[in-house]
């Protein structure tokens, strides 16, 4: 039986980069994946958003180093990833949302986040097409920028495998062998491996993969619809987030990537709870009233595909990461709640860090936020 | 001005049309009123329409069927297809260089509803397919919906100037195709129970059960069905070769679009790939468009086509090319030549074998693929979803035709709408009429050499019987339980030389000799459909059924029957030794003979287009495959090959080739998933506005 130090399940958005950094320490690594090649979960689902403006210390951290990895990529690598510093918006309408998102920005400020308010007159410099009508200010974080997932995660795979990694795709986890409460290997419907650790990378899945070795991890799918138009030349530089609610859904964001389609995307309101991924008549009429409600201008851009993907949710809204105390070995990396493709780079650094024991108390903390042992009760503040 | 309208046909009537100015580039140009924007800028001259984004590669039509997104051009500042685009008087076209930009309309929108219908049938394709099955929905009484994404209903029947093959109850068969996508459309227009709305693809099917489509191009409205039909044609495969997407290379029905529905002469000089019924009737109908026809090159032993079709193009002098491939398109921004050489048994080219011809148009005919991902889309959603026609199997439109018969029936029953069996033999005859054509066969014609008779130059099986159906003393036989026989005339039966059996052929491989008058030089009757009609006192070159010439003759008399008035029946007297052996007129006996060029310089198969939309080389696919990918998803995913505005319409299958070609096993390359839209369609649409709802 072929031995591994780490083997990853789940060749996604978080899987891929862990084992670049677990390869990289030298540790001998294997990634399975049921599907054919990475990221056909749900990483080519995320439309390729990637901020570090979040709300809590943990993922503001994480997405920090996200954010260095993704735009010193090119530099790094040679490989265009598409990355583009057009920083991200939430433009308000009502006194209300004024005045939280103000509250937010001050604490987005204490962990030394360029983000900064915009007057309106300000904000339409920023996005000249912007509804004008009602429209107060925006908050404005010019570091936060888009990449392309597809390109991302095949650049990490590729230098993933460079660095010794082992991938083997077309391969299905059935079980993971335990021996005195600590993991010692895989078996898949190919064969069988043994390892010290195993990582729940699986994404939509997760919860799955921890029943395997009797973990409970608190993972509800739930499903957002997104698209894509045709590129066209540039328009606007940030991610637009409008938070007003509408009917059926919640917040509705779209930016332009950096080869110029605009790519959108909804929170239904109710969610949609379930791992369904086909698309519904619904979706585009919904999107479009709220696209040109708040950006005319994009009346006439043709929109060239659809999709829907999963947000793999947890009862709190952030992410379940760390080694169980249940079972030695078996560590989770999962919950991202639709965010993995912007944490996964920043998680995996932290996390092969962990694994490797070669780990700050400081960095230890970041992690030990999103501890699988933490009370759920609390939730995140404009996701 | 250079103006390429075609001024003359000997099939189709041209017709007087309204013309209105357009402006290409700031300057005012003609148009006829309704025709599409790629037509009317053809007709002008105008080939190359816009430059990629990517590399500034210059681009002009390929499919001209509103598949393949390659005709972008940028109307009164937003880029539209302009194969599916009709012209207006004022309108402006630019090309479009790098991307588009977005006129500066900020003008609020207020969104409206969505208009929701029911239909027990929707059927997606008015073609040959979808009307017979709406015909047998409408005797029924269904209410069915039929959307189709052009102008007019027939599908490709529309583009069809020749006399169909297959049996005359089923399939019309001896009638024109044009003329049956008529007779079609008027049977159907007449039910009450059918809705038909013409200018409407269908862009998207989704999870509950309901089809989007984009009505009169201008509103998006949500169709939930019963049942589905999908009629949905074929699109054609492209092919890969240095040049394959200079302006000048374009597929056989983008060919035929331009020329038989749009009257456009397309080219001057063209260059045929592949031999299959596409490219050999794209040949003739180039021949009746007064275009040259330079060769055509077929990589198997023999074309794949009916051969009476190739024997017409032989008989016309079109050079045909066995064993051949194409190695290059050659020009600057535009095509100019084409090399090709023949090749081994094992399909590589034969060193010193590459010969150039110079030509302005290379049609590309290798064949056809199924549209059939609204039926697997409507399949996984377990919709109920038929499929006939093409869309199921490509086949020739007499098969289609009665697959879409049987189709409708099928569904009238599954409604309770009939209760009507289909019989067993239908079955069958399907099969027969989907068959490609057997072995070349030798005719045994009488050879009596006295009275009147006809001679058969049938060189093939191929299901075929309109010559028995119109004699009127049934003098000619076909095995009645195997369509797929060749004709005889029943020895010792009356022939009273109605000529019936000439002006109804599709293959036009019938004559009549009549011995009567003198029997050592009898009068021969051919039918005659191409360019200027002749006429009495004309000379004309006579050909045998493989293009061998017989030598000048005079025209005594011409003869045109009453059903049968596009078909110049043509009467030469003969001397007896060869009069059974004439099969036809050569048409491009005035031809220039186009010398091959110079010796084609090298090869640079890793610099060929496989991506058409985002410009993706075979070479930096192949890089990929070579490191063990064999996931098309993960291809696109680095290379953006098949991202495009078409979905990886043109290219899926060539990446698949190239994997094979890799030595990766076809049960393991994994296809890409197929994802709405189905056609790039704007944003305001999907809000409820409709075309004008914004001034």
């Amino acid at each position: 039986m072929k031995t591994y130090d780490v083997i990853i399940i789940g060749a996604g958005s978080v899987g891929t980069p862990l084992a670049m950094f677990l390869a990289d320490s030298g540790l001998d690594i294997l990634v399975l994946d049921k599907k054919s090649s990475p990221g056909q979960g749900q990483n080519k689902k995320a439309i390729g958003g990637i901020r570090a403006t979040h709300s809590a210390r943990s993922k503001i951290l994480i997405a920090k180093k996200s954010l260095e990895i993704f735009s010193g990529w090119e530099e790094k690598t040679g490989d265009d990833i598409e990355w583009y510093e057009g920083g991200y918006s939430y433009p308000v309408y009502n006194e209300e949302d004024e005045e939280n998102l103000k509250n937010l920005l001050e604490i987005q400020q204490k962990f030394g986040l360029n983000i900064k308010w915009l007057d309106k007159e300000e904000y339409v410099k920023k996005v000249p097409m912007i509804k004008k009508e009602g429209l107060i200010g925006s908050t404005y974080s010019p570091e936060d920028g888009s990449a392309s997932p597809l390109r991302a995660i095949n650049s990490f795979y590729l230098q993933a495998e460079q660095n010794g990694a082992e991938f083997k795709f077309e391969e299905a986890v059935e079980s993971i062998y335990t021996n005195k409460s600590k993991v010692t290997g895989v078996k898949t419907d190919r064969g069988e491996y043994s390892c010290k650790y195993v990582v729940n990378a699986a994404g939509a899945y997760a919860k799955e993969i921890g029943k395997m070795v009797g973990i409970e991890v608190p993972v509800t799918p739930d499903s957002h619809e997104a698209g894509i138009t045709e590129p066209v030349q540039r328009l606007f530089e940030p991610m637009v987030v409008d938070i007003r609610p509408a009917e059926g859904s919640k917040n509705y964001y779209f930016y332009q990537h950096k080869t110029g389609q605009i790519v959108f995307c909804i929170t239904p309101n109710p969610p949609i709870v379930g791992t369904d991924t086909n698309h519904t008549s619904v979706f585009l009429p919904q999107v479009s009233k709220r696209m040109l409600n708040i950006m005319p201008r994009l009346k006439n851009i043709n929109i060239r595909r659809t999709w829907r993907g999963l947000y793999p949710m947890t009862p709190d809204g952030y992410p379940i990461v760390g080694e169980t105390k249940e079972i030695k070995g078996f560590y989770n990396m999962a919950g991202m709640c639709g965010q993995g493709f912007m944490l996964g780079p920043g998680l995996g650094y932290y996390v092969s860090e962990d694994i490797t024991g070669d780990i700050s108390n400081e960095d230890k903390d970041i992690l030990g936020d999103l501890s699988l042992y933490r009370d759920f009760s609390g939730s995140e503040a404009l996701k | 001005m250079s103006d390429y309208r075609i001024k003359k046909h000997p099939i189709l009537d041209i017709e007087e049309k309204e013309e209105i100015s357009f402006y290409w580039k700031g300057q005012e140009y003609k148009a006829q009123k309704d025709e599409m924007i790629t037509s009317a800028l053809f007709a002008n001259g105008i080939r190359v329409f816009s430059y990629h984004q990517k590399d500034e590669a210059p681009l002009g039509i390929f499919c001209a069927n509103g598949q393949c997104s390659q005709c972008m051009v940028v109307v009164n500042g937003t880029p539209v297809r302009g194969c599916m685009t009709p012209i207006e008087e004022g309108m402006r076209i630019e090309p479009l260089k790098g991307l588009p930009e977005l006129p500066e309309d900020d003008e609020p929108i207020s969104s409206q509803e969505i208009e929701e219908l029911k239909y027990e049938v929707l059927i997606i394709g008015g073609g040959p397919a979808g009307l017979s099955a709406a015909i047998e929905l409408g005797k029924a009484g269904v209410k069915t919906l039929i959307v189709d994404d052009k102008y007019k209903l027939g599908g490709k029947l529309v583009l069809q100037t020749h006399k169909f093959f297959g049996s005359v109850e089923d399939s019309y068969a001896g009638t024109r195709g044009y003329k049956i996508g008529e007779k079609l459309a008027r049977q159907v227009e007449k039910y009450e129970s059918i809705d038909i709305w013409l200018n409407t693809p269908a862009i998207g099917i989704y999870e509950d059960k309901k089809v989007g489509v984009l009505k009169n191009n201008s509103q998006y409205v949500l169709i939930e069905p019963e049942i589905l039909l999908n009629s949905t044609g074929a699109r054609e495969k492209s092919l890969v070769f240095p040049g394959n997407t200079l302006p000048g290379v374009y597929g056989a029905g983008a060919f035929q679009t331009l020329v038989n529905r749009d009257l456009v002469k397309a080219a001057d000089k063209l260059f045929i790939v592949g031999g299959g019924n596409v490219g050999l009737i794209a040949g003739y109908h180039a021949l009746q468009a007064d275009i040259n026809v330079v060769g055509l090159i077929e990589a198997m032993d023999e074309v794949g086509g009916y051969f009476v079709h190739r024997d017409k193009l032989k008989r016309m002098g079109v050079p045909i090319y066995t064993r051949h491939t194409i190695v290059s398109a050659n020009g600057e921004d535009k095509v100019e030549s084409v090399t090709v050489a023949e090749i081994d048994k094992d399909f590589n080219i034969i060193e010193d074998t590459e010969k150039t011809y110079e030509c302005d148009t290379i049609l590309i005919a290798v064949g056809l693929d199924s549209v059939n991902e609204f039926h697997n889309q409507a399949l996984n959603f377990n919709m109920k979803s038929y499929v006939a026609g093409d869309a199921e199997e490509i086949a020739e439109a007499s098969a289609a035709m009665f697959s879409g018969k049987i189709r409708g029936i099928e569904i009238a029953n599954e409604l309770g709408a009939i209760d009507k069996k289909i019989p067993v033999e239908w079955q069958e005859k399907m099969e027969m009429l989907k068959s490609p054509g057997g072995e070349e066969v030798e005719m045994e014609n009488p050879r009596k050499r006295e009275g009147i008779y006809p001679v058969f130059h049938c060189s093939q099986e191929i299901p075929c019987n309109p010559c028995i159906s119109v004699c009127p003393q049934k003098g000619i036989y076909i095995d009645p339980d195997n369509m797929m026989k060749t004709p005889e005339f029943i020895e010792n039966n009356y022939c009273i030389g109605c000529y019936r059996c000439v002006a109804v052929c599709p293959g036009l491989a019938v004559t009549l000799v009549d011995y009567r008058e003198d029997n050592e030089n009898p009068i021969i009757t051919i039918a005659h459909e191409y360019g200027d009609d002749l006429k009495a006192g004309d000379t004309a070159v006579l050909t045998g059924k493989n293009g061998k010439e017989f030598g000048e003759f005079e025209v005594i008399d011409t003869v045109t029957l009453l059903h049968y008035r596009n078909t110049n029946l043509v009467q030469f007297k003969v001397p007896v030794d060869i009069a059974e052996d004439v099969a036809g007129v050569l048409v491009q006996e005035d031809r220039e003979i186009i010398e091959p060029l110079d010796k084609y310089v090298e090869e640079i198969r890793d610099d060929e287009i496989v991506c058409r939309c985002e410009r993706v080389t075979a070479g930096e696919i192949r890089k990929w495959i070579k490191r063990g990918i064999n996931d098309i998803n993960q291809i696109k995913a680095i290379t953006r090959a098949g991202m495009g505005a078409c979905g990886g319409k043109t290219c899926e299958n060539i990446i698949v080739r190239l994997m094979r070609d890799e030595g990766i096993d076809q049960e393991h390359i994994v296809k890409d998933v197929q994802r709405p839209l189905f056609l790039d369609t704007r944003f305001k649409y999907f809000a409820g506005l409709k075309d004008g709802d914004e001034k």
